[in-house]
């Protein structure tokens, strides 16, 4: 029986042995050898982040072509190359990424109820969205940490995780274990094209600034004494900091929730100084650009707009040509404001900076002129972005404002910075209140004039910067409030002598909300001047989109403020491929506005070059935030705000065109970053918050 | 007819070869960790299920029982289900790429599966023609596939909900399928 039993099962298995032997050759698949090299030199993770099952699916994607040889994202560049090798490939380099958070609350943001359930926060968070009172925040119950395959993630002590960017692998496992969103993996391109969601953490500042720099991130890196780091933080949505640092009127700090301490950080000190830390630091910090895509882009307009889009495409890959009529680029910011504001020195070391990223810039070049939109396409242009500003000084609507001696106030500034000396005479008066009128009036003091700035509302109601005004006070301008102008008379030459106007006072508020002014009838008077600067405002300058001259028509739609009009999300106008922002699209506004707009110009242009079609996601922020605006904060510990030291003093300061502001020592700008409620979208550092991150936390 | 829809509903709920059998308990808890992979096991139990009982059917009638072998009939059958297994595995990789790829890692797996094997033998014990075994081995797989399928669904709610860290993972698997066997004895009234 055992005899029997043993040859029986030995002929079966012999049996089956010999079937699967032969089926084995009859159904042999050719797999190809590649694949099990390749896997060998995967690090075997399994993770799935380069979206395929486990590494031998990856290696078998990369054998089909489906993947390109650099597709695992735990490697590193040996590994793709030694990849690339069995495929006889060529590399393409992959852009480093990390995840990044984006929540500033943690533990300091407010439980709304109790939560006892499942420390996870995916199940939190089902449960009316979590306890936090922040609907973005961060539930810091660490579900990202559990997901992380490489143990890059850890949970801090103020209930935030903290991500190891040399453990980052940028798998992505974090970002899709959140629930809300909080990590991001994001590179450098990803970076500089997001545009502020409603979903991320913006504190008040971040949402108000028209460029959306992160500023509580650059105050933290001054706070920790990250200067470059800060520098690079407000490279990514301003290559203007230098600038910025010393003209920015700061809508950022109308929105400083310090203001309901005492006063608002200084925000602006702060950028300008580590602005000017790298400018007088000799060397410059080096500006990551994305790998070459070879196209080329036409930028008409070198002013802020044009050279901030220039920046971004730059640093996107691509290759803009700015475009400009001027002698030199800039724009309104080296020709409309004065060398005692801006030093063109510094200006002219700031654009350098921009242009050496690649760049190219061909000025005294006319816009209508010596090329068009029809012969920019013919040079291979894919697309152009229209920056040309506003240069137009308007009317004051007077009798008489064609004489001598009226010159428009961007027209006197202009004049002045091209060094051709416009005849002051001994008395001047400026028309106007804004920040061109102040620089106009300021400009004539030093030119030896007695300078007269007539306004006709009062000083309250000036739009200028109000540093500007006390500025021109201190300065010696004489301000006639509430004086309209009705003509100017001139003698038998043609020549003004004198402006007549009225006297104004206020009535009712008008649509803008701010009081009216109404004329006192009867109430003309002369005044002597040899020089009036209308500086009432300014807009675009369109002619050189006429085909042919004033005359003919405009391929472009304009508005009756004479601006053009463009898609509002993607900038883009009615001709396709041809993009604007700036002045000459929002009509005259902050240089930080034409920045902005320039980025987000140059975002449309990128994703239409290379994806055909521009992403508008519905919860991009345009407005406030509501929920986030407070009028009241917790009782804080009161402050002083530093005060910005003035470089030259009386003589010095109404002779010359020295700069007059100064920027703050490295104490004073430490104690500004103190001051910093380090803001989210609704928590910030109360005393007690502030004190415990003092105490033993390790945050960043 | 009754016959074998009373066949059909007694082995995919009544009888449920897990859960009133207790055959096939690893993979019942080693792949209920998500409804995904559940569902491509549970397929692959049906297909080799019914292709065993198929090829043992045949063994055993002319192969064991002509040359007087029953005694065997166990190990013959681990023999022959692993032959099986091993062959189907190639033939799909061959012929029916897509089938392969949905249930190729899963195959190797049920080479030995208790519950194919017991599937196999229990058609031989009631007796079963040809025709009742592969209906009766695809019932069983079915039952197999719905209570691997709900128990899947179970444990992944369970991964978020908190636990006792003793309790976390396999023991409360092993938990919730006793809770799911006494819950399938209720069918026992339906025949």
């Amino acid at each position: 029986m055992i005899v029997t039993s043993g040859l029986t099962l030995f002929s079966i298995g012999l049996g089956a042995a010999a079937i699967l032997g032969v089926a084995s050759k009859l159904l042999y698949v050719k797999e190809d050898p590649r694949i099990g090299l390749i896997e060998d030199n995967l690090p075997g993770a399994n993770c799935g982040g380069c979206g395929f099952p486990g590494c031998s699916g990856a290696a078998a994607a990369i054998v089909l072509g489906k993947a390109p040889a650099s597709v695992c994202i735990v490697a590193d560049a040996e590994t793709s190359i030694r990849v690339a090798g069995i495929m006889g490939q060529e590399v393409i380099e992959r852009e480093p990424e990390l995840a990044i958070r984006d929540c500033a609350g943690g533990s300091r943001a407010a439980d709304t109820f109790h939560y006892e359930g499942a420390l996870d926060c995916r199940a939190a968070h089902q449960l009316y969205g979590g306890s936090k009172s922040c609907p973005e925040g961060c539930l810091g119950l660490g579900t990202c940490a559990r997901s992380c395959p490489f143990d890059a993630i850890q949970m801090g002590l103020d209930g935030l995780p903290i991500i190891d960017p040399e453990a980052c692998k940028a798998c992505g496992n974090c970002v899709d274990a959140c629930p809300r969103g909080v990590i991001g993996v994001s590179g450098m391109s990803a970076r500089l094209l997001h545009l502020n969601q409603n979903t991320d953490c913006l504190a008040p500042c971040r949402q108000k600034c028209p460029a959306q720099i992160n500023i509580p991130k650059y105050i933290e890196q001054i706070k920790a004494g990250d200067y470059d780091g800060a520098v690079m933080t407000i490279k990514d949505r301003n290559p203007l900091l230098v600038t910025c640092g010393r003209v920015c009127p700061r809508p950022c700090e109308t929105e400083c929730r310090r203001q309901f301490v005492d006063e608002t950080v200084g925000i602006n000190m702060l950028k300008r100084f580590v602005a000017d830390r790298e400018l007088h630091s000799g060397s410059r910090l080096t500006i990551p650009c994305a790998k070459d895509t070879g196209r080329k882009v036409a930028i008409i307009g070198g002013g802020p707009a044009g050279l901030s889009c220039a920046y971004f495409l730059r640093r996107l890959g691509h290759h803009p040509t700015i475009f400009d009529a001027m002698p030199k680029l800039g724009g309104q910011v080296r020709y409309g404001i004065p060398e005692y504001r801006l030093p063109k020195a510094d200006l002219d070391w700031e654009i350098k900076g921009i242009l050496d990223l690649g760049v190219k810039a061909r000025v005294n070049t006319k816009f209508g002129v010596d090329f068009t939109i029809e012969t920019l396409k013919a040079d291979g242009f894919e697309t152009i972005f229209i920056g040309i500003g506003a240069w137009q000084a308007s009317g004051m609507y007077a009798e008489g404002e064609d004489l001598d001696g009226v010159m428009g106030g961007i027209e006197f500034l202009t004049a002045h910075a091209l060094g051709q000396r416009p005849e002051v005479g001994k008395k001047v008066i400026v028309v106007g209140g804004g920040n061109t009128a102040i620089d106009a009036a300021r400009t004539c003091v030093r030119l030896g004039a007695e300078t007269t700035l007539m306004y006709r509302r009062t000083k309250a109601e000036m739009p200028a910067d109000l540093e500007e005004i006390i500025g021109a006070e201190d300065e010696g301008v004489i301000f006639k409030l509430l004086a309209a102008p009705a003509r100017v008379v001139g003698d038998e030459n043609g020549r003004a002598t004198h402006l007549e106007y009225y006297e104004m006072e206020l009535g009712e508020p008008d649509a803008s909300g701010r009081r009216s002014p109404v004329k006192k009838e009867g109430s003309e008077t002369m005044m002597a001047a040899d020089l009036i600067i209308p500086a009432i405002g300014q807009k675009p300058d369109l002619a050189c989109l006429y085909e042919d001259g004033d005359e003919g028509s405009c391929p472009l739609e304009t508005t009756r403020w004479q601006t053009i009009v463009a898609d509002e999300n993607t900038f883009e106008t009615a001709i396709p491929g041809v993009f604007t922002a700036g002045d000459v699209y929002t009509g005259p506004d902050l240089v930080i506005s034409a920045i902005g707009d320039g980025r987000k110009a140059a975002r449309s242009m990128h994703y239409s070059m290379m994806h055909g079609d521009v992403p508008i996601s519905e919860t991009t922020q345009k407005t406030m935030i509501p929920y986030t605006l407070f009028k009241e904060i917790d009782a804080m510990e009161r402050k002083e705000r530093a005060v910005m030291p003035h470089l030259c003093h009386g003589d010095e300061r109404v002779c010359t065109f020295n700069e007059v502001e100064g920027a703050v020592s490295e104490n004073q700008a430490l104690a500004e970053s103190e001051r910093c409620l380090r803001c989210g979208l609704i928590c910030y550092d109360t005393d007690s918050a502030a004190e415990a991150r003092h105490f033993g936390n390790t945050t960043k | 007819m009754q016959e074998f829809f009373v066949l059909f509903i007694g082995a995919m709920f009544v009888n449920n070869i897990v859960l009133a059998q207790y055959l096939g308990n690893c993979p019942f808890i080693g792949t209920s960790k998500e409804s995904g992979v559940a569902v491509g096991m549970g397929g692959a139990v049906v297909f080799v299920a019914v292709m065993a009982a198929a090829i043992t059917w045949l063994v055993q009638r002319h192969v064991l029982v002509p040359f007087e072998l029953g005694y065997l009939q166990t190990l013959v059958f681990i023999l022959v289900i692993a032959s099986l297994v091993q062959f189907v595995e190639m033939f799909l990789k061959k012929m029916v790429p897509p089938l392969y790829k949905s249930l190729g890692i899963f195959l190797p797996l049920i080479t030995t599966n208790c519950a194919v094997m017991g599937i196999a033998l229990i058609c031989q014990r009631e007796e079963f023609g040809l025709m009742k075994t592969v209906m009766f081995a695809f019932a069983s797989g079915l039952g197999f596939m719905i209570a691997l399928v709900l128990l899947a669904g179970i444990r992944e709610r369970l991964a978020v909900r908190r636990l006792p860290i003793a309790m976390r993972g396999t023991p409360i698997g092993l938990v919730m399928a006793g809770l799911m066997s006494l819950a399938f004895f209720a069918f026992k009234g339906m025949i």
